[in-house]
């Protein structure tokens, strides 16, 4: 590993600011560290897990980009709908059945209203891998042939990738990348560029990468692309789970996330499509529930969203995510990415003052989310992850699911903390104090 | 003294023996750890049946690459045909540290590309049993 690569501390972006990550960036963000801390304080309390005690240590937990911790009101959401309301939903009619299917479509229509969707087109999947497999299966595969082009970026996460290596393989169609700015940002003077050759019909990426935690300026892109004539799909799973997003204002063909990172349960996955391109959509996974009626030969689909849900869902699951939204609501989204760019901006000033530290993507933290990754000149990042854990902090160390941009890095790893509503800048705090005593322990300080 | 970071731990994680490329060579071969993209490689001269010399070659953790250099130093000289026969345990041994199970594989990884160097099975070793 070298300190001194394309993405280390002291690469600052100096071009000005490109307008249309304003529009992706909510008012209220706060410049520097001098300003007042965010106001959402003390809610590690809500969320038992943080509780735990380790080797006597409380747990500082900053892997939230990987899954965040639940708070109470989801898990009594979950409990009391599996201990009270528990009956399979949608066609029973006893009054159980009905009160089942009145909490799992009352957490659709509110977790629709909380991203600016309808509920008709907000569709449950298992996970936004699953999202994204029901958009390359069912419209990839109707769209999409020989000649074609699938443009990605460089910055995506395995699951917005595999997915369209597959379609291509089928299809004889090609992918195309995107490519990082040593600052970590996508241009979209090139995205202008590879659409204007005419053979890209669907554009893949990410909202805020889980990596360099940029904020891609995805109602622009997805603009541009249906300018084009190409479809778009934003990949929104640390987006949705920390700012606010609003699906009818991005206004991209496809938007999807995942549940368990924005607080709720895992096994509920989101997608939020535009109506007409799901109308006209074959459905992904066929069975019961997503059908009109079945002849023996033939059948014929049902209404959206259960078009593209097929089978039993996870019923008590999407209630837990239901409650989760309620909970992020109620703190306020601008509330909650405010918090998160205060312990970002945070991060990002402590963690330069660590020796030989290496810090990827924007160093501004308005154009960046709650995730920071590094790396340390002598250490690897899973060694920086083994003794962060004896002081019991959580970091993940490792590629992420990410590995085209960790070659773009040019490292094989990094490690990475990254923060929801219930961390503090004490955890900051204590993650640069690990990272020192993991300088003692490798002899560099 | 660090019960997992030893001295000795940290000085061929530092300055790895055997390290680097050997040519020409009589067998190669390159592998990685899919959990944490840690790679490794390693070319292999063969002499009579006996491992006359090796380089290690690739990137990893502290736990991974100091594994990889004190192998090295006991695989050199070594009959081919007996690299399969080692058990994970072998390494572990070498180590002389407690790996837990999250870090197994990285203290196995160096033995995983030795068996397929030799044996063409690049299967993840194991203890009898």
């Amino acid at each position: 590993m070298s300190a001194s690569g394309a993405f280390a501390t002291g690469v600052t972006p100096d071009a000005p600011a490109q307008p249309e990550h304003v529009e992706d960036t909510p008012p209220g963000a706060v410049d520097g560290l001098d300003t007042p801390r965010s106001p959402l304080r003390g809610l590690r309390g809500d969320f038992p897990t943080l509780a735990r005690v380790q080797d006597g240590r409380p747990l500082t937990y900053l892997d939230s980009a990987a899954t965040a911790q639940k708070p109470v009101a989801v898990i009594e959401e979950m409990n009391d709908f599996l201990r009270h309301s528990n009956a399979s939903v949608h066609r029973g009619v006893y009054a159980l059945a009905q009160e089942s299917t009145e909490r799992f479509e009352g957490a659709r229509e509110r977790i629709a209203a909380a991203y600016g969707g309808e509920p008709a087109t907000t569709i449950f999947t298992h996970n936004a891998t699953e999202a994204i497999n029901l958009v390359a299966y069912a419209w990839g595969r109707e769209n999409v042939g020989p000649g074609d082009e699938v443009l990605l970026t460089d910055m995506e996460h395995h699951s917005n990738i595999v997915p369209w290596q597959l379609l291509c393989e089928e299809t004889g169609a090609r992918l195309r990348w995107l490519s990082v700015s040593d600052d970590g940002e996508l241009s979209l003077d090139e995205l202008d560029a590879v659409l204007a050759e005419g053979r890209v019909k669907l554009v893949g990426v990410v909202h805020v990468s889980n990596v360099l935690g940029t904020i891609n300026p995805v109602r622009e892109i997805a603009a541009r692309a249906r300018a084009a004539g190409a479809a778009c799909l934003v990949d929104g799973s640390q987006a949705a789970a920390q700012m606010p997003v609003d699906v009818g204002e991005i206004d991209a063909d496809f938007y999807v996330w995942t549940g368990h990172k924005a607080l709720g349960p895992t096994g509920v996955g989101v997608l939020h499509g535009r109506r007409p391109v799901l109308e006209g959509m074959r459905p992904f996974i066929a069975g019961g529930h997503m059908i009109s009626s079945v002849q023996r030969e033939r059948s014929t689909w049902n209404d959206l969203p259960w078009k593209f849900e097929a089978g039993t869902s996870a019923i008590a699951d999407v209630v837990g995510l239901g409650a989760a939204i309620d909970y992020l609501s109620a703190l306020g989204f601008g509330a909650v990415r405010d918090h998160e760019r205060d312990l970002t901006a945070y991060a990002l000033e402590r963690l330069a003052s660590v020796p030989d530290l290496a810090l990827f993507g924007p160093l501004d933290p308005d154009r960046r989310g709650g995730v920071v990754s590094f790396a340390m000149e002598g250490i690897h990042p899973h060694d920086i992850a083994e003794i962060c854990d004896r002081d019991a902090i959580c970091v993940r160390a490792g590629h992420h699911c990410a590995q085209p941009l960790m070659r773009r890095l040019g490292v094989g790893a990094t490690a990475r903390a990254s923060f929801h509503v219930y961390n503090e800048r004490e955890d900051v705090d204590r993650l640069v104090e690990a990272l020192g005593e993991a300088r003692r322990v490798f002899g560099l300080g | 003294m660090d019960e997992l970071y030893r001295d000795y731990i940290l000085d061929h994680y530092k300055s790895p023996r055997n390290f680097g490329e050997l040519d020409p060579h009589d067998l190669e071969w390159h592998d990685h750890n899919p959990l944490c993209g840690d790679e490794l490689g390693v070319h292999v001269q063969v002499t009579d049946g006996r491992i006359a010399d090796l380089r290690f070659h690739g990137q990893g953790c502290a736990i991974s690459q100091a594994a990889a250099s004190i192998a090295s130093e006991e695989l050199i000289g070594m009959e081919v045909e007996d690299v399969h026969q080692l058990p994970a345990q072998w390494v572990v041994d070498l180590l002389g540290i407690g790996i837990s199970p999250t870090r197994r594989k990285c203290a196995l990884l160096s033995l995983k590309v030795m068996r397929g160097a030799t044996t063409g099975d690049g299967s993840w070793p194991e203890d009898p049993g």
